[in-house]
């Protein structure tokens, strides 16, 4: 289990210094002048070629990538351009309200889809297993800025249950839950359809097996079968799933960050691009990079710990 | 079951009239038959938008959120634009950038999955990694840092659903090639002397088509998403050219002036995705259940 571990976390470092390298290349290769398009069309030769000094444009690309990279390494991510403080402090001050949007879109997809790929598994082939299927499929196709603006059109604007912007008074936990249900109602519909259709598929697999049929022949009920034996063992690729979907879920926050004015990593970086802020942007999207990468490096350690089987396929 | 099996076969042995015989496996689903309506009412919006008598882009200030009526059938926007009009004009950007975005993913995806895949150790393990590190970006991260450095256009968004796609293409085009190379008909090419470049052109890549078309009609929605998305937010298609997430994004704007541009730039979305995923979703379960655990 340790080999696999040093080995997954291993790959994982590499992976965030090739996404790194990636990155610093987009600015090289990216045909035009960045100073050009931060700066805009007025600014003068002198500005753009002293804010490239500033940036350290004026490197070659492989110093550009070293300083950068062993800047990150000292956890410096570097400096705003219009509030001049360290860029990882505003990063870390809006990490926690896209965590909290996150989770709470993961508890409510997890509490409604997981039960619902129980009960098509074990009802299989019913009408209620079609329902089930069908809904996933769309909610799974269904972009999370529809559902969140189309939200936000029927439950806020037109029946008035629910608050259309921010994120709630702070120390006011009802408020703050009160902001939270339509963004994440936007973020995890969509995990609803994947963990449904997972759990289906899984669930199906394990209650065809003997000591299912063994526990069967004993008597048990069904849904102690299904709940304590069956489940149990169908939730080890869920468990994987909802690792992925944390780094997934970025996605679909921003969109619920940018249509609910909330604060957060999505909402951030979004201001930073209109005013042209780009050592905000770059940082916060490395910092979400390396978020993802450990969540799916969690996710595969615990499929790994659960299952043996994971740990003989790296 | 056995009517779909023997359609399976009839389709396996190829040409015509097992293309009808798929088609009509499809339609007998009911998911699959919904799916290609509304497929074929989003590509006849975009072929037939230049018969609506509306400008997609003349204002009339005096018209401004009209509800919807025999004039305006999907009402009109801030600027009193017909919305209908715009959602059909929106679908010709939407497919534009569907096919051609899609296009280069899948090119790039079948050279660099089949280099992968059939050369050196080294080239593929490097590969691998590169796929991987292009897979760990969000896609809305990636998109704001690419538009940060070249300011919004329709070229980002096709650069961003490029890189987005093609590690998707890439992995199944390399795991295929892997399995193809030690096929007999391709070993027997190689033992004639065939270079690789022919070998793969020749051998291998027909036989990865048929796959990669499913994925292709399964990511179609996540690439309008994506153009869609980032017309929203301001990154793609810029106003007053209209694009579904230009159209959302004035309907966000002026949400509580009228409920009529929000869901105008909303239902074409929905009736895209939903289409083409209920398509696609039924093509793989037909011709390829294996895809399923893939992906």
């Amino acid at each position: 289990m340790l080999a696999y571990a040093l080995r997954r976390g291993g790959l994982a470092v590499v992976i965030v210094a090739v996404a790194l390298v990636i990155l610093i290349a987009m600015i090289q290769f990216i045909p035009g002048d960045p100073a050009a398009v931060l700066l805009g069309p007025l600014a003068s030769p002198e500005m753009r070629e002293a804010f490239r000094a500033r940036m350290g444009l004026d490197q070659p690309a492989v110093v550009q990538i070293l300083r950068f990279f062993f800047r990150v390494l000292g956890g410096d991510l570097g400096t705003d351009v219009l509030t001049n403080r360290p860029v990882l402090d505003t990063v870390l001050e809006q990490l926690p309200f896209t965590l909290t949007l996150i989770f709470a879109s993961i508890g409510w997809s997890a509490a409604l889809g997981i039960p619902l790929g129980c009960l098509a598994a074990v009802r299989r082939g019913s009408a209620a297993d079609r329902l089930v299927g069908v809904l996933s499929v769309a909610a799974i196709a269904l972009p999370s800025f529809v559902v969140a603006i189309w939200g936000l059109l029927l439950f806020a604007v037109t029946l008035d249950w629910f608050p259309t912007i921010g994120a709630g008074e702070p120390g006011q936990p009802l408020d703050r839950l009160h902001h939270l249900v339509l963004p994440s109602l936007a973020v995890g519909l969509g995990w609803v359809g994947y963990l449904a259709r997972m759990v289906r598929a899984t669930m199906l697999e394990v209650l065809s097996e003997n000591h299912i049929r063994t526990a069967r022949a004993f008597g048990l009920t069904e849904g102690t079968i299904t709940f304590r034996y069956a489940l149990k063992i169908a939730i080890v690729p869920t468990v994987v799933l909802l690792g992925i979907g944390v780094g997934h879920m970025i996605s679909g926050a921003v969109f619920a960050e940018i249509v609910f004015a909330r604060p957060g990593i999505g909402r951030l970086i979004f201001d930073a691009l209109a005013t042209r802020n780009y050592p905000t942007v770059m940082g916060a999207v490395m910092v979400t990079t390396v978020f993802y990468v450990v969540s799916t490096l969690a996710a595969d350690l615990v499929a790994a710990a659960l299952d043996p089987r994971v740990r003989a396929g790296l | 079951m056995s009517a779909p099996a023997s359609d399976d076969a009839a389709a396996a042995a190829g040409g015509r009239a097992p293309r009808l015989a798929g088609l009509r496996a499809v339609v007998a689903d009911p998911m699959g038959a919904l799916g290609l309506v509304m497929v074929v009412v989003v590509i006849a919006a975009a072929l037939l938008a230049d018969l609506s008598p509306h400008n997609p882009v003349a204002m009339l200030p005096r018209e401004r959120f009209a509800d919807p009526g025999l004039v305006h059938w999907l009402g009109t926007d801030h600027l009193g634009r017909d919305l209908f009009t715009r959602v059909l004009h929106g679908a010709r950007i939407a497919l534009l950038v569907a096919l051609s975005a899609t296009a280069i993913s899948l090119a790039g995806g079948l050279v660099l999955g089949m280099a992968a895949g059939y050369g050196p150790r080294w080239l593929d393990s490097a590969l691998l990694l590169v796929f991987d590190a292009l897979r760990s970006f969000p896609t809305v991260m990636l998109a704001l840092a690419l538009v940060t450095l070249t300011g919004p256009s329709l070229k980002a968004v096709v650069a961003v659903v490029v890189i987005a796609t093609l590690p998707g293409y890439g992995r199944v085009v390399r795991a295929q090639t892997m399995v193809l190379r030690h096929a007999e008909f391709v070993l027997a090419a190689r033992a004639l002397g065939a270079p690789a470049p022919r070998v793969l052109a020749l051998d291998v890549m027909p036989n990865l088509i048929g796959p990669l078309l499913i994925l292709v009609s399964m990511d179609i929605p996540v690439v309008i998403t994506i153009e869609a998305g980032m017309s929203f937010l301001g990154l793609g298609v810029r106003p007053p050219t209209p694009s579904w997430g230009t159209i959302l994004n004035d309907g966000y704007a002026f949400i509580r002036e009228s409920p009529w541009p929000a869901i105008a730039g909303g239902l074409p979305i929905v009736a895209a995705t939903l289409g083409f995923t209920f398509l696609g979703e039924t093509l793989r379960d037909r011709f390829d259940p294996r895809l399923r655990r893939e992906g």
